[in-house]
């Protein structure tokens, strides 16, 4: 439904001498078959926005090339537009206006006639629950009621492909929750759903494949359960800031520790995160111990110790070498 | 077609949402009718060498002034608009949809060209008891003359919304440059008072050729070149920055 090949894109920044060129998306390639879920999951600046905007053809593309439901991006982006729906960071409301106000003129600005275009909106503040507040002034709608009215306009028009920006960014968790429930109704109405996010469960339960993003470049991509699988083992999280200590602790503790537990033959990577180490083991179970009389015998006394399944942050961290959650 | 139905869609918009905020409507008013309740009386009495002897004449000399002067200021201001629909991602909304992008713009510059006329009503209709009398054929060409300058004004300020992006340089400039043309054109007190040079650098004003022709309508005297030249200019000028406007406009927006 989606192929993307080599797509770029660069801005300039500043004026005059100081001017630089910034490399938002630095050739991407991916596909996305119809009636997937997909997910860029990346920190904010990684580039996501940007491939987004210039699939929604908001923004021309450097270079690369795509098509989106068979038609080509580039050459003919007016067709694109026919069959894709967009919903950006920022709402795209009018603070006055209402959501029917809007559900309609969005269904006109794809060119429905009025009677059509009034159903539409009808259809759509039935199927995304607003008939509570689809007459009142947008500026009175919870941040939840926003963004189901924000998604609700990219699909009036019923489109093959739908890209969502940070579908529930700011968010709380039961809005989110109620947005995942609409993403997948829209999926299975026939909708290939194409999303950004950088929030971890956010890429784990709600997408069939991830793309993970840093620095313009997608450094893997795969299913979650995929992912995480390449790192295999158990993570180990040794948590050194102790609370009955004072801080610097960690100063001391940490880098001894990670030199220390990083020789050990049963560690076979290691990466600290914020004052805690986190270990990647084969076993947890036999790694505990171990673990446990290492740092005693230097003196160093964990604040807690937990095992966990590796989680898609894992994986960033293998690629990136820096946390998502940082 | 496709062009006109577009631009019409995003005018009924625009003018819904106004009409949703009679509040502003009406503050947006207030400043006309208080120049022309406070600032014709002054007028009547400094223009006394020029023949104006009566409130019907200071309002004849004044009121076209003011139409100037809102068709300038009125659209000046159209950036902030713009701006703020921008960046709360309205303009991105609309422009993943396979409308006119054209339309974006003309719909909302037309609403603003709308709101002014209706100002314009109702500032006739309260000159009238003071004394106004004008002709109602040349009062509606004056109001198309209106229509035309506000067109030209708020295509200025898409333009420079567009260039520098943001609203606190758009203030700046947009008052700067207002000003002084506003002053030059002579919607306060004719230039025929002026000294010499501010008439000469008056003559590089277009507005001040739209606020002779506007004041000539206002004395009944359509035939005078001035008209035609005036309202050429503006429609002129209106249409140049209105392509480059939309040109701005459909650069890439991000």
């Amino acid at each position: 439904m989606i192929e993307a090949t080599g797509l770029r894109k660069s801005y300039r920044v500043g004026r005059g001498r100081s001017a630089s060129t910034v490399e938002a998306v630095r050739g991407v390639d991916f596909a996305v078959g119809r009636g997937e879920i997909v997910g860029f999951l990346g920190p904010n600046g990684a580039g996501k926005s940007t491939t987004m905007r210039m699939l929604a053809t908001l923004i021309r593309p450097d270079g690369g090339r795509a098509t989106i439901a068979g038609v080509d991006l580039l050459r003919t982006p007016a067709q694109v537009r026919r069959q894709i729906g967009f919903v950006a960071q920022a709402s795209g409301t009018y603070e006055d206006s209402t959501a029917r106000r809007d559900l309609v003129l969005q269904a006109r600005l794809y060119g429905f006639g009025k009677a059509e275009a009034q159903r539409r909106a009808e259809a759509a503040i039935g199927a995304f629950q607003l008939d509570d507040f689809a007459d009142r002034r947008i500026r009175t709608y919870s941040g939840g009621q926003r963004r189901r009215l924000d998604v609700a306009l990219g699909v009036i028009h019923s489109p093959q492909v739908i890209f969502l920006d940070e579908p529930t960014a700011g968010l709380d968790p039961p809005s989110r929750v109620r947005m995942w429930q609409e993403v997948r109704r829209l999926r299975a109405e026939g909708m290939t759903v194409f999303l950004t996010t950088h929030y971890l469960d956010e890429a784990d339960t709600l997408c069939d494949r991830v793309s993970i993003i840093d620095g313009g470049l997608i450094v893997a991509e795969g299913t979650p359960s995929d992912l995480k699988r390449e790192i295999s083992g158990d993570v180990v999280a040794v948590d050194l800031t102790r609370a009955d200590v004072v801080d610097d602790a960690v100063d001391t503790d940490l880098p001894v520790a990670t030199k220390l537990l990083a020789e050990q033959p049963y560690v076979r990577s290691s990466e600290a995160v914020d004052g805690t180490l986190r270990l990647y083991v084969d076993s947890a179970a036999t790694a505990i111990p171990q673990i446990m009389r290492t740092l005693l015998g230097r003196g160093i006394e964990p604040g807690a110790i937990e095992a966990r399944r590796p989680s898609l942050d894992d994986v960033f961290l293998a690629k990136t070498g820096r946390s998502l959650e940082e | 077609m496709k062009l006109v139905r577009d631009t019409w869609l995003i005018f009924q918009q625009e003018v819904g949402l106004m009409v949703r905020n009679p509040v502003m409507v009406a503050f947006s008013l207030a400043q006309p009718i208080t120049y022309l309740v406070l600032f014709a009386p002054f007028l009547k009495v400094v223009m006394v060498d020029q023949g104006a002897s009566s409130y019907a004449d200071a309002y004849r000399i004044y009121v076209p002034g003011l139409f100037v002067a809102m068709g300038l200021f009125g659209g000046l201001f159209a950036g902030y608009g713009l701006l703020s629909a921008l960046r709360a991602g309205i303009i991105d909304r609309c422009r993943v949809t396979p409308v006119s992008r054209t339309a974006l713009l003309l719909g909302r510059a037309l609403m603003h060209v709308c709101l002014n006329v209706v100002q314009a009503v109702i500032i006739t209709l309260v000159a009238l008891p003071f004394g106004l009398r004008v002709h109602l054929g040349n009062l509606l060409i004056s109001y198309a003359l209106l229509s035309v300058m506000v067109l030209l004004s708020t295509s200025i300020s898409y333009d420079i919304a567009l260039l520098v992006r943001n609203e606190n340089s758009l203030g700046v400039l947009v008052n700067t440059v207002g000003q002084p043309i506003s002053l030059l054109a002579g919607v306060l007190i004719p230039l025929v008072l002026a000294p010499l040079w501010i008439q000469q650098v008056a003559f590089w004003n277009p507005f001040a050729w739209a606020t002779n022709g506007m004041r000539a309508l206002f004395n009944g005297q359509i035939g005078q070149p001035v008209v035609w030249q005036g309202a050429l200019i503006m429609i002129g000028l209106a249409a140049v920055s209105l392509v480059w406007s939309s040109h701005l406009f459909n650069r890439e927006v991000s």
